[in-house]
């Protein structure tokens, strides 16, 4: 019905107004869905278009490039989402499976363990994902300085984020190495150790160390789209305020910040949950030990499900991740938001 | 003149690069290192920085100590060049809807997208496990293509949505209007003006892939020669001893061929993300 109201209205209008085609085609095909059945007044709209062609609705076009894409995750993300949530309220094992309702959840509330696992990972997220922009955005300031060479620099910034992380946590489980480590045999030469110093036998030494590695990892990524963003912001900025006598540190608080912030802050949710369910480079270097001082909830779920078979145990640990992450994400989008407005972004 | 440094602050500025890039190149430099140690060499104590018997053996045995190391190399390479195809075929036509059509759940489903990124494959792998068996892909190249494709669609929509969102609009009308259907001008006029974001997006999304091959190979793929180069270096761990100096060099040498073409690229990834700049 719409439709025809629409169409008569672009007749009339284009009558009086003699709109150029282009607009009366965009108009049409807004309308466009109605308009295989309107065949009396076909002819209206043949007077408008000049020529007749069918064009696809746009709505059905959209729909038409996404649907590969969502049809893709549905089967590959959400099928086994809903399957895991499914396992979370069984007791399931190698031997099968039945339901038991909330049991896994309950045992989780309950478990003094899951909890310092839960405080423990949120510490590893917060520290490293600081430590990556704080250090993202000192590397993106620096290889933006106007010197001799930083095109080579950038380049030898860019290694730990293109290599396979499995193969840079190999070179950093030499590094922390305490008889063979060059780490722990420059401690011992400047006399900070007397002897070997095991950096992921211990379990703080371990935490943090996994902890540079992670971050070491991340970093490169970061200073990139910083680097990015910064090369983004218009010289006259700077220029203007050079005129008017603001120095470099001003100009970075005033102009730099300021202006790559939406960058800063969707980089920050990401680099957020990446660092959460980074389980790799914890895997490699010490398997969530020494007595469980770094195991995240993302180690935590692997061993309870493919370590010890208990898949019931070990989706309701998932359904958790997930649901700490959403809400995690819901509060800083939220955030995000009231970032945007008071730079007026969008 | 605004750019001009005193000298101080030019010292200042390398020394702080240097710093930085000691702590991003010391693995690296470990890895090199350790290579060029013999064996019996590696386990003296106490540590030494130097000595007098390094030399290139390693560079050469490991391809003896692991046949398939080559095969490896080129398996890392041939999941992730597949990955990155594979997946902007999906990205590309829904960026684009993102970046300029209306349509009902708009949205909703772009959040659905960008909500994929909350998982991992590590969160999802008992399912996902199953899932895979279900579709019979376990223990072939696609049980280790297929799920970087579906982590990958979400951050590769993202990437492109925004930079297909600056190119001006008006070409598309013009193209409209020459009666050019919408297939026809996402083709012939998009995609040619799109190539330097295509690129920019394609090598992010190949890095994703190639970084991320460990878990997926370890899980889903019990076939030796299917294997891709992470995975693959654990063949020097064997039942006696741990050929360290070979499994470093093999590192090395396994992402050289990467290093290189990234060498070449990485102009354009700059450039291309400065001009698709993750602005929301």
């Amino acid at each position: 019905m719409c439709g025809i109201i629409l169409v008569a209205f672009i007749f009339a209008f284009g009558m009086v107004r003699k709109v150029d085609r282009f607009a009366a085609a965009a108009m049409l095909t807004m309308g466009g869905c109605n308009l295989a059945e309107m065949t009396d007044l076909t002819d209206a709209a043949r007077a408008i278009e000049g020529t007749r062609r069918k064009v696809l609705p746009e709505a059905w076009f959209a729909w038409l490039l996404v649907a590969p894409a969502m049809l893709f995750i549905a089967v590959i993300v959400a099928w086994p989402l809903a399957e895991t949530i499914r396992l979370s309220f069984m007791e399931a094992d190698l031997g099968g499976e039945h339901y038991v309702g909330l049991a896994n959840y309950q045992d989780l509330l309950e478990s003094r363990k899951f909890h310092d696992t839960i405080i423990r990972t949120f510490y590893w997220m917060f520290l490293s994902v600081s430590l990556k922009l704080i250090l993202g955005l000192i590397g993106a300031v620096l290889l933006n300085a106007a010197v001799p060479g930083r095109g080579l620099f950038r380049v030898l910034v860019m290694p730990p984020w293109v290599i396979p992380i499995a193969i840079g946590c190999i070179g950093w489980l030499w590094l922390y190495n305490g008889y063979f480590g060059i780490l722990s045999g420059t401690a011992q030469a400047i006399g900070l150790t007397d002897g070997p110093f095991e950096f992921l036998a211990y379990k703080n030494s371990a935490f943090y160390s996994a902890i540079v590695t992670d971050v070491w990892v991340g970093t490169p990524m970061v200073t990139l789209f910083f680097l990015a963003a910064m090369q983004g912001v218009s010289r006259d900025l700077y220029e203007a305020a050079w005129v008017d006598g603001a120095g470099r540190w001003y100009r970075f608080r005033r102009i730099t910040i300021p202006q790559i912030m939406p960058v800063i802050v969707s980089m920050a949710l990401l680099s957020a949950i990446w660092t959460f369910n980074s389980f790799e480079i914890i895997w490699i270097l010490t398997e969530g030990g020494p007595r469980s001082a770094t195991t995240t909830l993302i180690v935590d779920t692997y061993k309870t499900a493919i370590g010890n078979f208990k898949f019931g145990e070990g989706a309701a640990r998932a359904v958790v991740i997930v649901a700490l992450l959403a809400t995690f994400s819901l509060f800083y989008l939220f955030f995000l938001n009231k970032v945007n407005k008071h730079y007026g972004v969008k | 003149m605004m750019d001009r440094y005193t000298k101080l602050q030019m010292a200042g500025i390398y020394f702080a690069i240097t710093i930085f890039l000691i702590f991003i190149l010391l693995p690296f430099f470990e890895m090199f290192m350790t290579s060029l140690r013999p064996l019996e060499h590696l386990f003296r104590s106490p540590y030494q920085f130097w000595s007098d018997d390094f030399s290139f053996d390693a560079y050469s045995q490991m391809w003896v100590t692991v046949p398939l190391l080559g095969r490896y190399i080129l398996n890392s390479i041939f999941i992730a060049t597949s990955v990155t195809a594979i997946t902007m075929v999906f990205v590309i036509p829904a960026a684009y809807a993102y970046a300029r059509l209306d349509f009902p759940f708009k949205s909703a489903s772009l959040a659905i997208f960008l909500g994929v990124n909350m998982f991992t494959g590590a969160v999802l792998l008992i399912p996902l496990y199953r899932v895979l068996r279900t579709l019979g892909l376990l223990n072939t190249y696609w049980a280790m293509i297929v799920p970087g494709v579906a982590f990958l669609i979400p951050t590769g929509i993202w990437l492109l949505r925004s930079y297909l969102e600056k190119i001006p609009r008006e070409l598309e009308e013009a193209a409209y209007v020459d009666g050019a259907s919408r297939m026809y001008t996402l083709r012939r006029v998009v995609l040619p003006l799109a190539v330097p974001g295509l690129i920019v997006v394609g090598v992010a999304v190949f890095i994703g892939a190639y970084a991320q091959q460990f878990l997926f190979a370890i899980t889903f793929n019990q076939q030796r020669e299917l294997q891709p180069l992470p995975a693959g270096l654990y063949e020097f761990i064997g039942y006696q001893s741990v050929t360290w100096n070979e499994m470093m060099a093999a590192a090395l040498v396994g992402v050289l061929p990467v290093m290189v073409i990234f060498l070449f690229l990485q102009k354009y990834l700059v450039a291309g993300l400065t001009a698709g700049a993750v602005k929301e």
